[in-house]
């Protein structure tokens, strides 16, 4: 019955603790809703054929109301609301009471991306990963402008606000990928602040989180830098001197930070993260932890060292020179990244190698599709 | 726009009696005034409904159709602001209501005609300066002007904000100028027990709009204030709180819903009781329900913001509150209905419009109830479930309602009767595209698709194909009514004083009226829509 309704109703599936609850709500309300308008529609359908006019000059006799029928009236439908509403605000209590026991990751939210960072040192953009069953509670903040952190799956979400810190929890029921969107308008490319919840099973994330104890991702702070800190935003009679036809979101974000950090917004903005990763896991594409001047062997023999010169001959024609393994679903970005955005992602990608790079196992298997899914 | 040439009308009519610009331009007279709004917000229907189409079309394909990512963001914003401040609030209080409501009340005019006259004008300049920002940059913020977005947008939001904040004061005149119309100048025999439905409808929202539009005009002022001289009302880092915002903007526009649905339900009301020539069921329940809608309406406005951030406990009162409005819309349902029975129902073209209502506030007033349900908001909140919620209820109800008292008055405005087969040909159309366009949205909000979204998920896409298919019925139906209105001010036949044989005490005047009103001070002797007796047709 709950399969049904859900698939009639186009309802995601129900990876969290409350899908479930909620939706059952849903669906007595739905129900509902489309029985009462089906039978309020259906007595005037009824009055308007058993009462149609049938002379010009018919006069009508007059119907006053008596105030049983006002009370039933009001009555029975104020009954029926108010039992929902108890029902949905119990579920709503507990979606907004993190239990004691909830993990802890923060995120921050900025035009366009999401960074998830952990309490224990590693962050990343674009992925969350957390262990199944076990309850995750997310503090959320902004760095611009309102944004919102929404799981169809869970059926959760929850307001990012600049300058302050709201929190939302879920529990994950079974392994797999989820979509995370932003459902707050947030400028330019709000339709494309997309993330993914990685829920993994709780001993595949205690290894996951091993892993980057040891590894690169810890060694970098995902703490707004300096430079970001101290400027937020680029307020708006100075963003106004830019010609209004720019995109804005750019101007926004151009002048902060150092090149490398640029690098790293201009990944996210332009969906880079979705298919390479900067922690040494294996995704879509190669991942970027180590990658500047690696001897990568290419599709169809050959290697080729991934300089400045092969990193951007690979954003542009990315056909060419085929890493081995690969599908080519790289689309080329020719026109799409200006010169100094190019310069910007090959010095994040120069900045992402370290002392502790033997500590990655290559290729390590965290990020593989999960239960034949 | 000269039907009394035809020679039945002997008497000078409103329209005829003086017709150099300058008397259109400087006229004092209600009606007039009443028929210049009505160009105005058809103009901006217009204009929204471009937007809309425009819209829609991206939206067919995933990815990019026809627009890049932020023309996108500015189309869906003008037509929001179109749509809300210049048409939905004004279209049926400013036109409508100002050419029927000192009919009704067997008044030769308003309270402050010179006052109603510059309403006019505020509104034409208000709307001037807001079509300005479009063409020059365009706001691409969505009609709620949330912050910080707003206040940080390159783009020309202050020309907007300041065009909607002029609309506001004529808003705010047009209220005042009714609430003293309705008290002061009733023809004799006019209890209160005895004022139209359609009256107490305006007149419950010109209180709203008197009481909430100056904290609009408040917030707007602060909006534009953050973004030219950087006031920290709003921006955290200048110790502002984004979230004040939405507090202040939504204790106006939660209200605002009501501005533009009651007069709808008081025009729905008087057509009904036409059409079924029947004494409506419950007067004073529904006159009752009207403020009990305006005076909840003020105690809602948290239901927007229920992932905002604010707390539980405030979030559970804001949603016990909603659902009493819905107690109150459905017990005017409940009486339209029943006013129905017994009746002597007439199938034509307003009542067509009036079942469309029905079925649309119905079914958006349930998933208003739905939504004010926390836990099941929070899964809808800002994705297309919202956005098909209000076009039902909201855009639904009002277009519903202008379309039926567009047709309803056609021949009390312009003394010509509109082709009735051709009208109904269009009514279907409108109503069942409606339906086309909009539910699907509430499916695509179901399966997680937020809203303003420029691009979207591929498995979404059919049901936004289905969805622009319904707007391009809506289109067609629109084109439809504008060619047979045009067509019918001159080719129309011309209409008898009282066409539906109504009992509404505006029919009491000629048709068109005469440039008074009444030939002679009307005395209203009997209830309003009483059938009981059949009246010789008398004209004062």
């Amino acid at each position: 019955m709950n399969e049904f309704f859900r698939q009639v109703l186009f309802l995601p599936e129900q990876a969290s603790t409350f899908a479930r609850d909620v939706d059952h709500l849903h669906y007595v309300i739905i129900s509902t809703a489309m029985v009462v308008a089906t039978l309020i529609f259906g007595l005037a359908g009824f009055f308007l054929i058993r009462y149609r006019r049938r002379s010009e000059s018919q006069a009508t006799r007059k119907v006053q109301t008596s105030l049983g029928w006002e009370v039933l009236f009001v009555g029975s439908p104020l009954a029926v609301f108010l039992a929902w509403f108890f029902i949905g605000y119990h579920d709503f209590v507990w979606m907004q009471t993190p239990p004691p026991e909830a993990m802890d990751v923060y995120v921050v939210a900025k035009q366009w991306m999401w960074k998830f960072t952990y309490p224990e040192g590693p962050n990343a953009i674009g992925v969350l990963r957390v262990p199944v069953g076990r309850p995750v509670r997310l503090l959320l903040t902004s760095r611009d402008v309102i944004h919102s952190f929404y799981v169809p799956a869970f059926r959760v979400k929850q307001d990012a606000l600049p300058g302050a810190y709201t929190q939302t929890w879920f529990e994950v029921t079974r392994p797999g990928r989820y979509r995370v969107m932003c459902t707050e308008y947030c400028g330019l490319k709000h339709s494309e602040m997309w993330a993914e919840v990685v829920a993994l099973s709780p001993e595949d994330y205690a290894a996951w989180l091993r892993e980057q104890r040891a590894g690169p991702v810890a060694l970098r702070d995902a703490t707004p830098g300096a430079a970001e800190r101290d400027e937020p935003l680029v307020p708006a009679r100075l963003a106004m001197e830019y010609s209004a036809e720019a995109p804005h979101g750019e101007l926004m974000t151009a002048e902060r930070g150092t090149l490398a950090e640029r690098g790293e917004r201009v990944a996210a903005e332009k969906g880079c993260l979705r298919c390479h990763t900067v922690d040494g896991t294996a995704h879509i594409g190669p991942t970027w932890w180590g990658l500047y001047r690696r001897e990568e062997r290419l599709e169809g023999g050959g290697t080729v060292v991934a300089d400045e010169a092969y990193l951007t001959e690979s954003m542009m024609k990315p056909q060419v020179k085929q890493v081995e393994g690969y599908a080519l679903v790289m689309p080329s970005f020719q026109g799409q990244l200006d010169a100094a955005e190019v310069a910007a992602l090959i010095e994040y990608i120069r900045t992402l190698r370290g002392a502790r790079r033997d500590d990655i196992r290559p290729g390590g298997p965290v990020y593989e599709p999960i239960d034949g899914r | 726009m000269n039907p009394s040439t035809a020679g039945s009308l002997a008497e000078p009519t409103y329209l005829n009696h003086e017709t150099t610009v300058r008397s259109w331009l400087l006229t004092r007279d209600h009606k007039r005034i009443g028929v210049m709004f009505l160009v105005l917000v058809i103009s901006a229907l217009l204009l929204g409904g471009v937007f809309a189409m425009l819209l829609r079309i991206e939206l067919l394909t995933p990815g990019p159709t026809i627009m890049g990512p932020m023309t996108y963001n500015r189309v869906f914003t003008l037509h929001g602001v179109t749509m809300v401040w210049l048409f939905m609030i004004p279209a049926i209080p400013s036109a409508f209501g100002n050419f029927v409501l000192p009919l009704m009340l067997g008044a030769k005019e308003v309270a402050f005609p010179r006052l109603n006259l510059a309403s006019v004008y505020i509104y034409a300049a208000g709307a001037a300066l807001t079509v300005f920002g479009m063409v020059w940059s365009g706001a691409d913020t969505g009609w709620t002007f949330y912050t910080p977005y707003s206040t940080t947008s390159p783009t020309a939001v202050t020309p907007i904000l300041l065009g909607v904040f002029i609309i506001g004061f004529s808003t705010i005149i047009t209220g005042l100028n009714f609430i003293t119309t309705t008290h002061t100048l009733r023809a004799p025999g006019m209890h209160w027990s005895r004022i139209p439905l359609f009256v107490w409808a305006i007149y419950g929202t010109s209180v709203i709009q008197v009481v909430a539009t100056p904290v609009l005009a408040m917030v707007l002022v602060l909006v534009a204030l953050e973004r030219v001289a950087g006031v920290g009302i709003f921006d955290p880092t200048r110790g502002g709180d984004p979230v004040l915002f939405q507090h202040m903007f939504w204790f106006y526009s939660h209200p605002a819903v009501y501005i533009m649905v009651l007069p709808a339900m008081g025009v729905i009301t008087e057509v009904v009781c036409a059409f079924s020539r029947k004494n409506i069921f419950g007067y004073r329940m529904i006159a009752a329900s009207t403020f009990g809608i305006a005076f909840v309406g003020f105690f809602s406005w948290g239901h927007h913001m229920f992932v905002s951030g604010q707390s539980t406990f405030g979030s559970g009162i804001f949603g016990v509150l909603s659902m009493l409005v819905a107690i109150f819309t459905a017990i005017k349902i409940f009486n339209w209905v029943a006013t129905m029975y017994g009746g002597a129902i007439d199938l034509k073209v307003p009542l067509l419009y009036v079942l469309g209502f029905i079925f649309l506030l119905t079914f958006g007033g349930m998933t208003g109830v739905a939504v004010a349900t926390t836990s099941l908001d929070v899964h809808w909140h800002d994705t297309y479930f919202i956005v098909a919620h209000f076009h039902y209820i909201m855009v639904g109800s009002v277009l519903m309602a202008f379309l039926a008292a567009l047709h309803y008055w056609w021949p009390k405005m312009f003394g010509r009767l509109f082709p009735e087969r051709w009208a109904s040909v269009a009514a279907c159309t409108i109503i069942f595209g409606f339906i086309v366009t909009f539910l699907p949205q509430f499916l695509l909000g179901n399966m997680g698709m937020p809203r303003r979204y420029y691009q979207y998920p591929s498995e979404m896409q059919w049901l936004n194909v289905l969805s622009t298919a319904g707007a391009s019925l809506l289109a067609f139906g629109f084109g439809l009514i504008g060619l047979y209105l045009v067509w019918s001010l001159r080719y129309g036949k011309v209409s008898p004083a009282n066409p539906w044989g109504s009992r509404g005490y505006e029919w009491f005047s000629a048709s068109p009226p005469g440039p008074h009103n009444f030939r002679e001070p009307p005395r209203f002797e009997r209830e309003v829509h009483d059938y009981t007796v059949s009246e010789a047709p008398h004209v004062f």
